[in-house]
């Protein structure tokens, strides 16, 4: 075979080679983007829908609507807003499930694999003292039970049909509500987005096997807004504020001052202000006595 | 050319499958078949309300002009802070906060069935009313306001249920007067997710537009959770206070 005939058969070999590579390409992208089609898209901006009330701070004793345990109430009821002069404890009033309960929107965004397209991770933006959460999509397991708690703890995330469905654990001790209610650092949080038009909805099902009697429920609705937020907040930055004294500020539980607020403000009985688990269902209605109602 | 015909064939072999692995995701909503058949989720059984939002707003009547959060327009907010139970309930209207703009965040168990292959049925046993979403329906409602209005319903891909509702009475956003008008429009979607543990947790967005009353969207999501039975069902009427 002559030089000629030997490069004509390579570039013949080459050219079908380069061709069913060509085709192969181009249909692993067809496959790739109706993967990706499937699911759908929540980085962006998201302004907060605020028609509910979850933030649940407006008096000192409110925790209603929490499924606290004996523990837990006792823990909330001696809990004194003065703690947060303590410089230990500044910054412990907002973990990650203040996401959904603060009055905040979401900045969120995806790093993506540069070669395979996939998304490796989304980041929920901080804001204000609420710590920035990364959640990750690229298969990698939780730390070990012994590895270091942070505020917004450790989440991994994947998607189910067109749901994200995210599993944070690792969180720090801090406040189911931030007016006391607590959380150890045992809890963990699924949270579901959904996303219907240019809402996105946020379901989170929080687990304390320390504070809670059952898992807590609590969903909020945001909607898509064409004006960038900002993907950073400033961090919860401490700062000596006077002596507290030698010990933690603090009430007996039996004797917090502001246990009957809820009750002489609004007529809500003493179990549903204090988070007794059967308070949160309608068969409660039956024990709330009828001069409680409107004024 | 082997390499060539090689490469074609396992691909497309590669996309037939994960086709298929897609269908399998899909399948149910795009399956021929009534809405009944081709029901992409189970919403059928009991639910009951997990009142771990607003609790004051909802389990009991808050006090007269207490709209917070409720983006009122001007002439709305007269009407709120007007309200007089004793007068809705002589004048017959004491269902007017059990209408659909507001159904769904009350404190009630809710009872899901199939009515017929095209129309799912929502009862509840606080107010005792009963809701219907009609799949494949005309979008014009017919007849006259009612409280729970004209629904009609489509599965949404890969699984949910959007309803969308009009021809209502004016009613209560709240019990304490907190008005939306008869042009209001209530759009829902209903999703499901599993409890940790077991058990399901029933998620309905509920998305109010009124021109007439609200300055804007007025958005709640609720949860419920699935109960075994009806047993802890227990009707019990309207009333204003």
């Amino acid at each position: 075979m002559g030089s000629n005939a030997v490069y004509r058969k390579m570039s013949q070999s080459t050219s079908t080679k380069l061709t069913a590579t060509k085709l192969a390409a181009v249909l692993l992208c067809l496959i790739a983007c109706r993967t990706v089609a499937a699911q759908m898209e929540i980085t962006g901006s998201w302004v907060p829908r605020s028609n509910e009330f979850l933030t649940g701070d407006g008096l000192p004793v409110d925790f209603t609507g929490i499924p606290l345990n004996e523990e837990g109430r006792i823990r909330a009821l001696s809990y004194s807003e003065s703690q947060l002069a303590m410089v230990e404890r500044q910054c412990q009033g907002w973990p990650a499930f203040y996401v959904v309960q603060g009055p905040f929107g979401l900045k969120i965004w995806s790093e993506t694999d540069p070669l395979k397209g996939n998304v490796i991770s989304y980041t929920i933006g901080a804001w204000e003292d609420r710590a920035p959460m990364t959640i990750w999509m690229d298969g990698r397991p939780h730390p070990s039970q012994y590895a270091e708690h942070t505020r917004s703890g450790f989440t991994t995330g994947k998607w189910e049909g067109n749901t994200l469905v995210t599993y944070t654990t690792h969180m720090k001790a801090g406040f189911l509500r931030k007016t006391g209610a607590p959380s150890s650092d045992e809890a963990t949080m699924t949270t579901r987005f959904y996303r219907h038009g240019d809402i996105l909805i946020a379901m989170v099902i929080i687990e304390d096997p320390i504070y809670l009697a059952e898992p807590w429920i609590l969903s909020r609705s945001f909607q898509l807004s064409a004006t960038p937020m900002s993907p950073i907040g400033p961090p919860c930055v401490t700062a000596y504020e006077g002596s507290v004294g030698e010990t933690a500020p603090h009430y007996l539980p039996e004797k917090n001052p502001f246990v009957d607020e809820m009750t002489t403000k609004y007529g809500v009985p003493r179990d549903a202000s204090i988070g007794k688990p059967e308070t949160l269902y309608p068969e409660y209605r039956k024990k709330i006595p009828p001069a409680a109602p409107a004024r | 050319m082997r390499v060539l015909l090689v490469a074609t064939v396992v691909t497309l072999s590669s996309v037939a499958l994960l086709q298929r692995a897609a269908g399998q995701e899909r399948a149910p909503a795009a399956a021929a078949g009534t809405p009944k058949t081709s029901a992409p989720m189970d919403l059928t059984g009991y639910w009951v309300a997990h009142v771990s939002e607003d609790w004051r707003f909802r389990m009991i009547t808050p006090p007269k002009g207490d709209y917070t959060r409720v983006p009122l327009t001007e002439q709305a907010r007269k009407i709120a802070d007007a309200w007089d139970p004793a007068a809705d309930e002589a004048s017959g209207l004491q269902c007017k906060a059990y209408g659909a703009a507001a159904i769904m965040r009350m404190p009630s168990r809710f009872h899901i069935t199939w009515q017929d292959d095209n129309t799912l049925r929502v009862d509840s046993d606080f107010g005792m009313q009963t809701r219907l979403f009609h799949f494949n329906a005309s979008p014009s409602p017919p007849g006259e306001r009612t409280w729970q209005g004209y629904s009609n319903a489509e599965w949404q891909k890969p699984a949910s249920l959007k309803v969308a509702t009009t021809n209502m009475r004016s009613g209560y956003l709240r019990k304490n007067g907190a008005p939306y008008s008869e042009n209001a429009a209530v759009t829902e979607y209903f999703d499901m997710a599993p409890l940790p543990g077991g058990g399901q947790v029933l998620l309905v967005t509920t998305i109010v537009d009124d021109p007439q009353y609200l300055q804007g969207l007025y958005i709640v999501t609720s949860q419920f959770k699935k109960e075994a039975d009806g047993s802890k069902w227990d009707p019990t009427p309207c009333t204003a206070k």
